[in-house]
């Protein structure tokens, strides 16, 4: 007698990282041994990314966990699968229960993520039995004016780290003079702690193309690019894809969602470059020169791409636009505090029990995403430092966790939101080596356009060195902590962008909370902040 | 012991690029026919190249200007800004060892440290004496929470420990 086995192994980057293709291959194996008729669905990542790979199996009940399972297990597993199946139940020291009553799923907010890790990412009926097109069809039904309007009243900023309107964004756009215009959404997610990008364009790929979709119609562009790095070729194979079925299914292409309207799509790869994902370096790379910083004005929604006002907007924030579109602005508005409007998807990374992606509405704070879900560190050691908003945020440390997390609350104590990504270091970490690496990184990685960031960086790997060397000569460390002070004001104050502009944040920040890393005495709390700034 | 052979020299400055072989010079040809009038094609044209040769040969790049109209300069100008892109031909296996912050917190650096001991290589010499691996740093793979993490030939690998990594290395069957 056979049985039917319906099971779901991520087809997801962190997935597959973790032995995802072996743990599928076993299965397959346990199947043709047993006669069972399986069916194995590639689904997106659920985010728990401490239990991948995450084995999950229909039962009348709903999906059932298992993680983080290996290939080795599947033999002990599989008489339990078969079991919960059939409603029966089960019990092994790896399952997690139905995987939406896990806590650490089911206390978070998904608006962008409701679908990751649920559907099949490539399977166009999946995604329209998940509410799936149902912005860019309310899109279609209106006019340019009303989904400007919906954007800007909804309070959307802009996900990748700028955080600026994305509706005012749009509006210029829009407005520009000129009859070609392009959408490019800026898929370089190259801060360290951050993956949400990723998880989307492996996970969800349509609902980027949705977004970018809507932002065409609203602006009067024909033409779209997405600008993938190169460390993500799982994430361009995918998209591939997916704009392939969403162009031949008619919901991008020739006639957008029956709308009249021409929107092309194409994903280029960038290269390596970390500073090509600032927006501007990132339009010289589209157009095949080196990643090198334009200077603004011009704004890139007026003169963008190969001259064109061009809408630029990062991932998460084009991901977002479906929601309000087919929820209503006043939906995702209501998520949020202050001038911050609805979720983020912050990225639980580095040394932490319980990495992975928490999309929670702003105003939570560090502490409840350290404890409440992270769980502490995985080493099992106190937590010393850590750093919001990848490698050009700040690091914080404990007298700062529980500042809300919100764009003006974080910008008020000198450190950054960004793109969410949240990086752990425990009590064995030294600061003032991660002080160097900042600059060393800035060094590596900066397009050489302004003196500040290219020699400032260099300067600045040099001062640290010295500083740490000098640790029993006051007099030198003074002044070299002196140098490296002035150095950061004038690359924060002179820098043509973020790259040198913000490097100064986690080298700050780690000189004024843990002053003993570099040989000082503690500082005085009340200054802490302030110099930061 | 042989000296390693050297079959693409690194590009010398300003001088005439070396000619490309036939098998290149129908590599590069095939890209640009194929890819020469997309908008903003230079860097879709280097990674076709690279994609199917595992380098960009030097010679290709007065061919590449040609045919789009750019100066050697230029396209030299971006071969060399992009880490990604090589001028001279990767050792057989190609690893690749995330130095990020979210690695560093797990152990990243020592795991770059052991690769490199172990395989011969270094930060001034990526591809070791016998060609048969390269080590490169890479600056975050997207696999924060899993740390540390490294790309061996192009596939990912996750929550590395030291035996995993000697492992993995193991299995390239190139290492004693």
């Amino acid at each position: 007698m056979s049985a039917a086995l319906t099971l779901y192994v991520p087809r997801d980057s962190a997935a597959l990282a973790v032995g995802a293709d072996a743990v599928v291959d076993a299965l397959r194996a346990q199947a043709a041994a047993t006669g069972t008729e399986l069916t194995v669905v590639r689904n997106g990542s659920r985010g728990l990314l401490w239990l991948e790979v995450l084995l999950e199996v229909a039962t009348p009940q709903g999906r059932v966990a298992y993680g983080p399972v290996s290939a080795e297990d599947v033999p002990t597993l599989w008489p339990v699968l078969l079991a919960d199946a059939a409603g029966q139940g089960g019990s092994h020291p790896l399952r997690q229960g139905v995987t939406e009553q896990i806590p650490y799923l089911a206390r978070q907010e998904r608006l962008t993520f409701a679908r990751v890790g649920v559907t099949d990412p490539l399977s166009l009926g999946d995604y329209a039995a998940h509410e799936g097109w149902a912005g860019l069809k309310a899109a279609v039904a209106q006019d340019s004016a009303a989904i400007l309007q919906a954007v800007t009243h909804s309070g959307l900023r802009g996900r990748g780290g700028a955080a600026f309107p994305a509706g005012i964004k749009w509006r210029t756009v829009a407005q520009a003079p000129g009859s070609i215009k392009y959408v490019v959404c800026n898929a370089d997610e190259g801060d360290s702690g951050t993956f949400a990008d990723r998880m989307v364009m492996e996970g969800d790929p349509y609902l980027l193309i949705e977004g970018m979709a809507i932002a065409a119609l609203a602006v009067g562009a024909e033409q779209g690019f997405i600008y993938v790095r190169s460390e993500y070729p799982q994430a361009v194979a995918v998209l591939a894809e997916a704009i392939e079925r969403a162009t031949q299914a008619g919901w991008i292409g020739a006639n957008v969602a029956g709308s009249g309207k021409r929107f092309d799509l194409q994903v280029r790869m960038g290269a390596g470059s970390y500073v090509c994902g600032e927006e501007t370096a990132m339009l010289e790379s589209l157009e095949g020169r080196r990643g090198i910083v334009r200077a603004k004005p011009p704004l890139p929604a007026l003169q963008g791409l190969f001259g064109q006002p061009t809408v630029i907007n990062n991932v998460l924030t084009f991901a977002a636009v479906p929601t309000i579109l087919a929820r209503g602005a006043d939906f995702y508005r209501h998520y949020g505090v202050g001038r911050s409007h609805g979720t983020l998807p912050f990225q639980l990374a580095g040394n932490i029990r319980h990495g992975g992606l928490v999309e929670k509405a702003f105003g939570l704070t560090l502490r409840e995403l350290l404890d409440g879900f992270g769980g502490g560190t995985r080493s099992g050691r106190p937590i010393k430092a850590v750093q919001v908003g990848g490698p050009l945020g700040a690091y914080l440390s404990e007298s700062q966790w529980d500042v809300p997390l919100d764009y003006e609350a974080y910008a008020a104590i000198g450190a950054v939101v960004g793109h969410g990504g949240i990086v752990v270091h425990d009590d064995t970490a030294d600061l003032a080596a991660l002080a160097r690496y900042a600059m060393e990184f800035c060094a590596l990685e900066s397009c050489g356009k302004c003196t500040p960031c290219r020699i400032g960086s260099t300067r600045g790997v040099e001062v640290i060195d010295r500083l740490v060397a000098n640790r029993a000569n006051p007099q030198v460390h003074e002044q070299q902590v002196t140098l490296l002070r002035d150095l950061c004001d004038t690359m924060l104050g002179g820098s043509l962008c973020a790259m040198g502009g913000m490097t100064p944040y986690p080298v700050l920040s780690a000189l004024n909370h843990y002053p003993a890393d570099f040989g000082l005495a503690p500082a005085p709390v009340a200054s802490e902040t302030a110099a930061a700034n | 012991m042989n000296a390693p052979d050297r079959a693409a020299a690194a590009p010398s400055a300003g001088g005439p690029a070396p000619q490309l072989n036939p098998a290149e010079q129908a590599v590069v040809d095939a890209v640009l026919a194929e890819r020469r009038h997309l908008a903003g094609a230079l860097l879709p044209i280097l990674h076709g190249i690279q994609d199917r040769l595992g380098y960009v040969p030097p010679g290709a790049q007065p061919v590449i200007a040609r045919a789009l109209q750019l100066s050697r300069a230029e396209v030299h100008g971006v071969v060399t800004f992009y880490h990604h892109f090589r001028s001279e031909p990767a050792g057989r296996h190609v690893l690749q060892v995330c130095r990020a912050e979210a690695c560093q917190a797990c152990g990243g650096e020592a795991l770059l440290a052991q690769a490199r001991e172990r395989l011969g290589c270094s930060e001034a010499q990526p591809t070791n004496a016998a060609r048969s691996h390269t080590v490169e740093p890479t600056y975050c793979l997207g696999l924060c929470a899993q740390s540390p993490a490294a790309m061996l030939d192009g596939r990912l690998h996750a929550r590395l420990t030291p035996a995993r990594l000697e492992a993995l290395l193991a299995a390239t069957g190139e290492i004693a």
